[in-house]
């Protein structure tokens, strides 16, 4: 019997990496922004999108969005109240989207074409680990915290801030009751994230989207 | 994600008819969502009736090492509780390791 050593020197998610690369390409293409929300389960990442796509409509920007969740349609059905089209992904108990599940929903999603969008939203399964992992093909990637969450929740889960481009507080209206410390929230995610914009806002009374939906403007325009 | 390491291992172990498969052993990044305790629960119920089944999966950690603009060097992390240079105290810039989540190689035992 003899051992031998098999050099391998592969990426593990090598097909999920190929295949956002060639989403990227696609969106860039078809000169849609593409954004990855990503939080813990109930952050308010329905609510948030929810106003975002109502607003952004209201000023005429062509806008859809994909949302995955284990199981229900129920968020895909919040955020079609914006008008706006949106499709559900069940993803059966896997805990976060793949870039393979974005190509085929996109593929059979008849009435919509990228090249007829501004913004493309993805909101993905709400959990902190797996997805930060998955490329989708996303340009932006959003992380979200709520100001019930825990100050420290940056510094617990550092891969997520860390590969995100954008952060958002949410749920700023309940700050006081909660004993939310701003300062601190703050200075935990730019720890992780040196510089990154952050974004504080309620889905509620509106507070701080205006700077948000300017931010998503810019963004477009320098776009590809 | 276990199940692409029992697909790129079984694809690679076709070269070599009736082998056993030892130890599996992987390159992650600190920055890698991996939690290990899970990924190894995982791969033992992953790899069973598959040519992995009895295999041992062996992690190897790799530190995050990231630019300093001021220092102009790459600096390792001492923790991912901060992103700063641990010999200038600034926020550092690009990562330069900590993301992988590679099959590094397999060790295997063939009858000749
Ligand atoms: N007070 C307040 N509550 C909010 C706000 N945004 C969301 N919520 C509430 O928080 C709860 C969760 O909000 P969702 O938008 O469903 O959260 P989510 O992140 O989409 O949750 P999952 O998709 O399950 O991960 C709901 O009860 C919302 O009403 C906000 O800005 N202020
Ligand atoms: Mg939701
Ligand atoms: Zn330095």
């Amino acid at each position: 019997m003899t051992t031998r050593i098999v050099e391998l020197r592969q990426g593990i998610l090598k097909k999920n990496d190929e295949l956002a690369r060639a989403l990227r390409l696609r969106f860039s293409k078809a000169g849609v922004l593409v954004l990855n929300l990503v939080s813990s389960p109930g952050t308010g990442k329905t609510a948030f999108l929810e106003f975002t796509l109502r607003e952004l409509r209201a000023r005429g920007a062509r806008v859809a969005a994909l949302v995955g969740d284990l199981e229900t349609d129920n968020d895909a059905r919040r955020l079609a109240a914006s008008g706006a089209p949106v499709r559900q992904i069940n993803t059966h108990g896997i805990c976060h989207l793949d870039a393979e599940m974005v190509e085929k929903h996109l593929d059979a999603w008849n009435d919509v074409s990228l090249s007829g969008l501004d913004y493309l939203f993805i909101e993905n399964v709400g959990n902190l680990v797996c997805p930060s992992s998955y490329d989708l093909g996303e340009r932006i990637r959003v992380a979200l915290l709520s100001v019930t969450e825990g100050e420290d929740k940056p510094l617990k889960y550092p891969t997520l801030f860390n590969s995100a481009d954008a952060a958002v507080l949410t749920k700023i209206d309940i700050a006081a009751p909660c004993g939310f410390d701003r300062d601190l929230a703050l200075k935990n995610i730019h720890e992780i994230r040196p510089g990154i914009r952050i974004f504080e806002t309620s889905a509620k009374t509106g507070a701080g989207m205006d700077a948000w939906l300017a931010y998503l403007v810019a963004q477009r325009g320098s776009a590809s | 994600m276990v199940s692409s390491i029992v697909e790129s291992v079984t694809a690679a172990l076709a070269a070599y008819p009736g082998a056993q498969v030892r130890e599996v052993r992987l390159r992650v990044g600190a920055l890698a969502a991996v939690v290990e305790d899970s990924l190894q629960f995982c791969y033992e119920i992953a790899t069973e009736d598959t040519p992995l089944a009895g295999s041992k999966l062996v992690v190897h950690v790799l530190p995050v090492i990231a630019h300093c603009e001021p220092c102009g060097r790459d600096v390792t992390l001492a923790s991912l509780q901060s992103f700063r240079c641990p010999l200038c105290g600034q926020p550092v810039s690009e990562l330069r390791q900590g993301r992988e989540l590679e099959i590094d190689s397999v060790e295997i035992e063939e009858n000749p």
